[in-house]
């Protein structure tokens, strides 16, 4: 378990596959301060892509950007295309509510709903009607708290309240309730930020797994954490997409010369 | 000079500058304003806590006694009662019989008025009630226990005049001349006691006379009772006001003196009533038991007939339509105006109206239902339900600003959670947010509605400030409120409403912990910590 997959220097076997999430020309403003400028950015389906860069460089802003989070933050304004699968997800005619289901979300800090274990992870699942009976329900709850990793610590008390997990347990928790509703790609801000190594450790491990079904982005403060779990990565900086690309290559062979700053440990 | 020293050995590595003499001096200065500061709050806590149990306990010792009441079961005379017709028997009749029966030595026209109002004026009501209820009481003596007057019962309760009695013990001697008794003890036999009720008396003739501004003395020679109206330091004389005096023996022992301090003419009980309701007890008549009549009627001129109920009710029912409106609407929009309302000039001047409405005096939302309901609307006068929309707007704004505090204080990572995986605003307000916030709304609420139920200036513009006698039946009966029953009451001249006053206000603070409780338990049952 404590084993450390590099997957940094490992060449990733499987062919390139198609871009499930485009980011085209997104630009981001709060007000009148613009966060995010002209970013052109590809995130490939079955594949982690990381996002790195110093604090306040726009990479949360980005990510909240790929399921319209933003649309919460009063003043915010997106322009530019966001494309699922195709769609421009800041169309008129696109669902936030179902886009959400699609592109699912993990936060900074671990937020299990004030309610039990169970409930925490069926909450998803019963808003969006994916169960039909209450073993259907029950089936999905087991069958997401052991992807999340959760199921051996918690099995014996899943009506006990969510909150009253350790910190690395209500992450995965939330993973569990994320990967709950099926999404097709998973969101993760700063998941580890708030946790302790081993409890990093479990949750890096768990991302390499989820990558057989879902797409996921990740943003990190660890440039150890991108290079272990990612394969493709991309640095932003002031708010711009300073470079992208296989994670080795970023970090072995950066291009430019902020990037090889920044992973040298010079800014940031 | 300690300083001095230990800068003299002080090296530069021991010498910081947080331990300098002066380090020192404003350490303790800032230890001393803290000690300043927790005895000035210890001493304003114990200020108010000192007068809430002096208020409490006058207002409980007051008014515990209006819950309490002296029944007198009389043998009733019923054969003039028609079996088939209950209603129409004469109560007063019966009542007056009953009462007058007991003092057959009565005879003047002043005498029998005044022994008749011993009992309350409501007691025929009350016995045609108890026999209509119960028929097979009227051929049992002592079936039907009705209420005496106000002031026998104050009496009873010790509330009128204090006394003192003491036993003579020499032998005295009577003589009867008409009405006039008078009694002669050995010399030096009166002096100890009436030194000690403090009554000059003259020491020879003409005795001294007791008037009605001094204090009164009762004679009790066997049955029958003197009030004595002259007084040397060897006699006593006066009129026998129960028994017959013609009867007693030449002389007697055992010669009661009972002194009331308070003199007849400073009370609205005179010593004959006090005789003959103590007569009453004597015989076993007069019994204290719970005071159903105030905990079931509604208001009356009587003190002794006048009850909370009908104020309860109508409280109860102007709150409900209160809480109703108030609560769900209250709710609703703080959750519109936190969760989805945009934020721009329009919102932020409903918000600074809203803030300025919590601030209107109550009055002014009376005039607003005086206008509005009454006049615009045409809604009944002293409706239950008309005061509970005027309450419910006035006890919006305090809901909702609580209510919008109470939502903002829910971490955003919770919304942030639920819109995460794809519920909309509305479920995660009401599955997640809300249920969070409930505590902090149900406090507002409460608050609200405390304030709502002692209220009586906005009513009092849409007329429930009456007076209601009959129990109201619904939200459209005319009714009044508790705190406007208890202003009434203190308003009344009576002593017995004094009581009731008190009483009345118990029960409002009753009320007002029963909602608390409720809103205590309900916060409770939300804030279960998961």
């Amino acid at each position: 378990m404590t084993t450390q997959t590099s997957l940094a220097q490992t060449v990733d076997p499987r062919p390139l596959t198609r871009s499930k999430l485009v980011g085209d020309r997104v630009c981001v403003f709060y007000g009148a301060k613009q966060a995010l400028f002209d970013v052109h950015l590809e995130i490939e389906e079955n594949r982690v892509t990381s996002l790195i860069g110093p604090s306040g460089c726009g990479k949360s802003t980005f990510l909240r950007a790929l399921n319209r989070m933003n649309d919460t933050i009063e003043n915010c304004r997106v322009t530019g295309e966001i494309r699922l699968d195709g769609e421009d997800i800041y169309d008129r005619n696109i669902d936030v509510v179902e886009l959400r289901a699609r592109v699912g979300m993990v936060f900074q800090k671990p937020n299990p709903f004030p309610k039990s274990i169970y409930e925490n992870v069926a909450y998803g699942p019963k808003i969006h009607g994916l169960a039909r009976s209450k073993a259907d329900l029950d089936e999905i709850v087991t069958s997401s708290i052991r992807r999340a990793g959760l199921w051996e610590e918690v099995k014996d008390r899943l009506q006990e309240p969510g909150t009253g997990l350790s910190g690395g347990q209500q992450q995965r928790l939330c993973i569990a309730r994320a990967i709950a509703t099926k999404p097709e790609v998973l969101l993760m801000d700063e998941p580890c930020s708030a946790l302790d190594p081993i409890a990093t450790a479990i949750i890096e491990e768990l991302i390499d797994e989820l990558r057989e079904n879902f797409t996921i982005v990740i943003v990190t403060h660890s440039m150890q954490q991108a290079a272990r779990v990612s394969q493709k990565t991309a640095f932003f900086h002031l708010g711009k997409l300073i470079e992208e690309g296989a994670t080795g290559d970023i970090f072995t062979n950066p291009v430019n010369k902020q990037t090889q700053d920044y992973i040298t440990g010079r800014i940031g | 000079m300690t300083d001095q020293l230990m800068s003299q050995y002080a090296t530069a590595e021991t010498r910081s500058i947080h331990t300098t003499s002066d380090a020192r001096g404003r350490l303790k200065r800032r230890y001393r304003s803290e000690a300043n500061f927790k005895a000035l709050g210890v001493a304003a806590l114990a200020t108010a806590i000192l007068f809430l149990v002096v208020l409490l306990s006058s207002i409980v010792w007051k008014g515990i006694p209006a819950f309490v009441y002296n029944f007198a079961s009389l043998p009733l005379d019923v054969a003039g009662v028609d079996r088939t017709d209950l209603a129409k028997a004469n109560y007063d009749g019966i009542v007056k019989a009953a009462i007058r029966a007991q003092f057959p030595e009565l005879t003047s026209r002043g005498d029998t008025r005044l022994v008749a109002s011993l009992m309350s004026s409501g007691a025929p009501t009350v016995l045609r009630d108890q026999v209509q209820d119960d028929p097979a009481g009227l051929d049992r003596a002592g079936a039907y226990s009705l209420p005496i007057s106000d002031f026998a019962d104050l009496y009873l309760k010790g509330q009128i005049s204090s006394s003192t009695t003491s036993t003579i013990a020499a032998t005295a001697t009577v003589r009867v001349d008409g009405d006039k008794v008078t009694l002669t003890f050995p010399a030096g036999a009166l002096a100890t006691v009436l030194a000690a009720d403090a009554v000059p008396a003259n020491a020879a003739t003409p005795p001294r006379q007791l008037l009605a501004t001094d204090l009164s003395l009762l004679v009790y020679v066997g049955d029958v009772v003197v009030k004595a109206d002259g007084l040397t330091t060897t006699t006593v004389s006066g009129a026998a006001i129960l028994g017959d005096a013609t009867k007693l023996p030449a002389s007697v022992n055992a010669v009661r003196l009972r002194s009331l301090v308070v003199p007849e003419a400073s009370r609205k009980f005179s010593d004959k009533e006090i005789v003959w309701t103590d007569a009453l007890v004597e015989r076993g008549y007069v019994r204290t038991g719970f005071n159903w009549i105030f905990a079931t009627k509604g208001a009356s001129r009587e003190a002794e007939m006048a009850g909370i109920l009908g104020a309860v009710i109508g409280s109860a029912l102007t709150l409900i339509v209160t809480l109703a409106l108030a609560f769900p609407v209250g709710v609703a929009a703080a959750i519109y105006l936190e969760e989805f309302a945009p934020r721009n000039r329009w919102t932020t001047f409903i918000e600074v109206n809203i803030n300025n409405l919590a601030a209107v005096p109550s009055i002014v939302f009376g005039l607003l239902g005086l206008a509005v309901f009454l006049n615009f609307f045409g809604f009944e006068r002293s409706a239950p339900y008309v005061g509970g929309f005027v309450l419910a707007l006035m006890t919006l704004p305090t809901i909702i600003i609580a209510s919008r505090v109470a939502l903002r204080s829910v971490p955003p990572s919770i919304r942030e959670g639920a819109l995460g995986i794809g519920a909309s605003r509305l479920q995660a307000v009401f599955h997640h947010v809300l249920p969070l916030a409930m505590p902090g709304i149900l406090t507002g609420a409460i608050i609200g509605m405390a304030r709502a139920l002692g209220e009586t200036a906005p009513l009092l513009m849409i007329g429930m400030v009456a007076f209601v006698v009959d129990l109201p039946n619904g939200f459209a009966s005319a009714a009044t409120v508790l705190p406007v029953q208890i202003y009434m009451w203190a308003d009344f001249p009576e002593p017995a409403f004094e009581q009731r006053t008190s009483a009345g206000i118990l029960v409002l603070l009753v009320f007002l912990v029963a909602m608390n409780l409720t809103a205590i338990i309900l916060r409770r049952r939300f804030e279960r910590r998961w």
